[in-house]
């Protein structure tokens, strides 16, 4: 197939359209009345920047590209559709699971493909400047440190998050601790870390690395991705699905880099920030820091300090979050209080119940017998 | 091309973007804007199809293929729990409805 030669910037535009309208769509979808149609913007986007990539340069396989197509996206969505609506946190745990797996597929097969390269290209050590005309595949050291980067992020939201999806489901032993768990996925870690820099130091020398080392990387990668899930408790995992969340944003946008692909870079970036601040929020809400919810269930005591947060737990609120609670009840009930009396409120909660009584919620006063001649005070 | 400090800038105003975007979000909506975000990276499957693309070894096309797979199980899947979710919001209410 021969494509008009202004093809790949009708593509670049069509990208921009969607970075604009995953914002847009986003930026919807944070606010209740208009987050219904914030994922349909979203979704036009995605669906324009799909097709807008069939119609780049040289690409090949395309029969099997739009098999894998098909087939990921009616097996999904049947997945979707079905189960129930208290199995939605597993099911955003292994979809975003699956967009992990793909970030870290994508910078494998960069790196193969660089490699691969490198091993055509006669073993000069260090690499003439003038040398790197004759490999194919070039990738510069930032974007080597990029897509190592995002294998390893990548690979790590991808077991992590089917971990997650397990437990959630109940496939899964709840917690799985053992002694110097701590340290041994430490281990595994530094481990990933070392296959990845060995690689990483001889592919910007310019010459060709082990294939060994990448392999160890991206199953080191894997294997740390489960580590680092098994002891955390089904009750914190939305945090964590969360924080993959965010994790695979990232390793899009790096792997995004890797192929200068701008779309990727903007909607990876934008949910990594968004998917960052979320998690913080999130843990937040369940009055726990990000560092208690990863690490508090190593060690000994795990038991003790579950049944201390049962029993005390506050959860402040603030009137934006009431005011969104109230709007969107089937039933709300005010139980007026010596605070309403004294600040003089009464006026003020009144009109607060019509404007509920007019969006359809059915409102019901009920007074505490001791509070009550505080309220006929009025 | 983007480059250096260009891909620099680009990064950094688009994480200022989502940060700005997520701020003073109600928290009944945190799990459906988690769940929108699973989506809104699910254009991690045009990278996919790129990559599988220009494969050309039998391991590049097999990697390539499982790529386009899981990504395009990400964005399926990840606009239809969205959608669901975000359908609790709508406003069956008579009153509210004028609203929108």
């Amino acid at each position: 197939m021969v494509l008009p030669a202004w093809m790949p910037t009708v593509v670049e535009a069509i990208y921009f359209i969607a970075a604009v309208l995953f914002i847009w769509g986003l930026k919807r979808m944070s606010s209740p009345r208009t987050a219904r149609n914030g994922i349909i913007w979203a979704g036009i986007g995605m669906a324009a920047a799909i097709v807008a990539t069939f119609f780049l340069p040289g690409m090949h396989n395309l029969p099997l590209m739009i098999g894998a197509i098909v087939v990921g996206v009616v097996l999904s969505w049947i997945v979707g559709r079905r189960v129930p609506m208290t199995a939605m946190p597993q099911m955003v745990a292994l979809f975003n699971g699956m967009g992990g797996g793909a970030a870290a597929a994508i910078g494998a097969v960069e790196l193969i493909k660089f490699n691969a390269a490198l091993m055509l290209v006669p073993d000069t050590s260090p690499i003439q400047p003038e040398a790197w005309v004759n490999v194919a595949v070039h990738l510069s050291p930032v974007e080597l440190v990029l897509a190592f980067l995002g294998v390893l992020i990548g690979a790590v939201s991808f077991t992590g998050s089917l971990i997650a999806f397990a437990k959630l489901q109940g496939w899964m032993d709840r917690r799985f601790v053992f002694p110097l768990q701590r340290w041994v996925n430490l281990a595994i870690f530094a481990a990933a870390v070392v296959c990845g820099a060995l690689a990483l130091a001889a592919g910007i020398e310019g010459h060709a690395f082990a294939w060994g080392l990448l392999v160890g990387f991206v199953v080191l990668s894997l294997v740390f991705g489960i580590a680092m899930t098994l002891p955390i408790g089904g009750a914190d995992m939305p945090v964590v699905i969360s924080m993959y969340n965010a994790f695979t944003g990232l390793a899009v946008a790096f792997e995004g880099f890797v192929l200068q692909n701008e779309a990727m870079i903007i909607a990876g970036m934008v949910v990594g920030a968004a998917g960052t601040l979320l998690t913080q929020l999130m843990a937040k809400a369940m009055n726990r820091s990000l560092g208690n919810v990863l690490f508090g269930n190593f060690g000994g005591g795990g038991g003790a300090g579950e049944s201390q947060e049962i029993a005390g737990a506050l959860k402040p609120i603030d009137a934006n979050d009431a005011a969104v609670m109230m709007a969107y009840a089937e039933r709300v009930a005010i139980v007026p209080g010596y605070g309403m009396a004294v600040a003089q409120a009464q006026h003020k909660i009144w009109e607060f119940a019509k404007l509920l009584i007019a969006r359809g919620v059915k409102v019901k006063f009920a007074i505490h017998p001791v509070a009550k001649p505080a309220c006929r005070t009025t | 091309m983007i480059t250096g400090f260009l891909a620099l800038y680009i990064f950094m105003l688009a994480a200022f973007t989502g940060y700005e975007i997520i701020s003073r979000v109600p928290v009944i909506l945190h799990t459906p804007l988690m769940s929108g975000s699973n989506f809104v990276h699910g254009i991690v499957l045009v990278g996919a199809m790129v990559a599988l693309g220009h494969a050309e070894t039998p391991v590049e096309i097999t990697i390539g293929v499982i790529a386009v797979l899981l990504a395009a199980g990400n964005v399926a899947g990840g606009y239809v729990v969205t959608e669901r979710m975000l359908e609790m919001f709508k406003t069956s209410k008579p009153a509210a409805g004028e609203k929108k």
